[in-house]
């Protein structure tokens, strides 16, 4: 093992981390705020792929590609919370089941539209580099999924820490009843939690198909990855999200690179003892 | 400014509140009393809109506020002091007071509050779960005033506080009905509640089963022996 391979798989480790809080932040913040355990959001990842291609074939544009990935997937969730699940606060039952079959229809969609052939999201000349640092070689694509993360994540935190609305929104994670009580329109709130997760987990759908690519089973194959990432971090909390996410990433990738045939109890053994020491997670509070 | 007429509310199948009727005028301070359990939370609740009554009005201020969702009883100027206080735990003080805030006439500032209770501007930057019980109640006041509120639920605010804490409590509810606020008050201590009351009303098994001027129930020792367990 010499130190080219720690630091090259650490950095793997990094940048595939940094997708998951992409798709994990949103994820944990929708439970949060609405309690709602979202199974339909690794859809929102792979449905925004999949428009991401559409629109990256249509116009060429990258740039585009995330930003229409992004707004589409927003559309599908505010339709979902407005329409459904507002319909059924407390039920967590009816909840898992409604949004598994919202998954499972995205899936059949999916498959209609975009057919069952994987395809990869052509990504920028500017983006297909390799940044080299004597012997070791950083694709410039995972840079940039780090940088894109990075922002994200700099920017929902002085949202949710610094500004009144994202007070608001931490009131209605901590005491949804009394944060009405006080004033504040909760509903709304929750919707644009809601589209933002989505739009969150497209944007991570587009970025990733750029690089894992985008095919059938995609929404089933992070699904377990994102909860991970929630459930370690603890939910609701975007810090945990950001720690769990560079967890889960370099537990995933060290794992793989280490021990191929162990590679899901590397990463499943240490959740299981971070939640017998701590329930409700790193960040989280009951 | 409030008026209750035949609220029945339910938690599932439990008839909890089993047709309350009552009325609070601009400026008064109504106290509920009665023995735990016996409907008064559920009747703050019913209020607000937490648990909408099942049958029966809720007017305020000239509104059918019946099924109103809170924010909005809010918005018309109902504030709340819930039992338990119910601070933001992961807010900071100032940020609890900050989400409250409501542009309707600007009678409550965030240095108003702070003046009525400066404990709160000295631990201003501390999140609210840090406080002591007695600053967290100052907080779930501060908060609710942050509202701009006519009327102002208070469920047991005394609850768990130090007797000299209790008196705090008392100056604060004095000062607000100097004020013009109007206030339901729900209260287990006899004595704070006579003091500041107008009327009492006693809840027993979610009815109400006395009405009278606090003067007439001091000298009821019969009705306070039997719903209220004072000898
Ligand atoms: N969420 C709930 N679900 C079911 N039953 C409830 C619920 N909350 C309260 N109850 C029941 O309703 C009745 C009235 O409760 P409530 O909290 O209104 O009493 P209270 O007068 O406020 O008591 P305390 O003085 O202890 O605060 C009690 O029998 C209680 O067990
Ligand atoms: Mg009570």
């Amino acid at each position: 093992m010499t130190a080219e391979f720690w630091i090259t798989q650490a950095f793997n480790g990094l940048s595939y981390g940094a997708l998951l809080f992409l798709l994990a932040s949103g994820l944990s913040l929708i439970f949060g705020v609405m309690r709602i355990v979202n199974l339909a959001h690794g859809s929102y990842f792979m449905l925004g792929g999949y428009v991401g291609l559409s629109v990256v074939w249509r116009t060429g544009s990258f740039a585009a590609a995330l930003v229409a990935g992004a707004l589409a997937i927003a559309l599908i969730g505010v339709g979902m919370e407005r329409l459904f699940l507002r319909r059924l606060p407390g039920q967590t039952l009816g909840q898992v089941l409604m949004t598994v079959g919202f998954a499972l229809m995205f899936q059949d969609l999916a498959l209609l539209i975009w057919g069952g052939d994987p395809y990869t999201i052509p990504v920028p000349a500017t983006l297909q580099g390799i940044v080299t640092a004597g012997a070791l070689r950083f694709p410039t694509y995972r840079i940039f999924i780090i940088v894109v993360a990075s922002l994200v994540g700099a920017v929902l935190w002085i949202v949710l820490d610094r500004t009144r609305m994202g007070a608001m929104i931490r009131a209605a994670v901590d005491d949804r009843e009394m944060a009405q009580g006080v004033g504040i329109h909760v509903p709304v709130v929750s919707l644009g939690v809601f589209a933002l997760g989505a739009a969150l987990a497209a944007l991570g759908g587009v970025i990733g198909g750029g690089f894992l690519g985008v095919y059938p089973g995609a929404d089933f194959e992070v699904l377990p990855y994102a909860f991970v990432v929630v459930i370690v971090g603890g939910l609701g909390s975007l810090p945990g999200a950001m720690v769990g996410s560079l967890l889960v990433g370099l537990l995933d990738n060290f794992g793989k690179a280490l021990f191929p045939e162990l590679s899901y109890f590397t990463l499943f053994a240490p959740m299981a003892l971070i939640l017998a020491l701590r329930p409700t997670g790193l960040f989280g509070r009951a | 400014m409030l008026e209750l007429s035949d609220v029945h509310t339910y938690y599932g199948a439990s008839h909890v509140l089993q047709g309350v009727t009552l009325a609070v005028g601009p400026g008064e301070i109504v106290t509920i009393l009665g023995r735990n359990g016996m409907g008064k939370t559920t009747l703050i609740r019913s209020i607000i809109g937490f648990t909408p009554p099942r049958r029966g009005r809720v007017g305020f201020k000239g509104d059918d506020v019946t099924r109103w969702p809170p924010f909005r009883m809010v918005e018309r100027g109902m504030a709340l002091v819930p039992q338990g206080r119910r601070v933001f735990a992961s807010l900071t003080v100032r940020e609890n007071l900050e989400v409250a805030r409501q542009s309707r006439t600007g009678r409550w500032t965030l240095p108003r509050v702070f003046e009525l209770f400066p404990s709160l501007g000295n631990r201003a930057r501390n999140r609210a779960n840090k406080l002591s019980g007695g600053e967290q109640q100052m907080l779930a006041i501060g908060r609710a005033l942050m509202t701009d509120p006519d009327l102002l639920l208070m469920d047991e605010p005394t609850e768990g506080l130090a007797p000299l804490l209790v008196r705090e409590v008392g100056r604060v509810i004095a000062g607000l009905k100097r004020d013009g606020l109007s206030i339901l008050l729900v209260e287990q201590n006899l004595p704070l509640a006579l003091a500041v009351a107008d009327r009492v009303h006693i809840l027993s098994r979610g009815q109400i089963v006395h009405s009278s001027g606090p003067a007439d129930l001091m000298a009821n020792e019969a009705v306070k022996s039997r719903y209220l367990g004072v000898a």
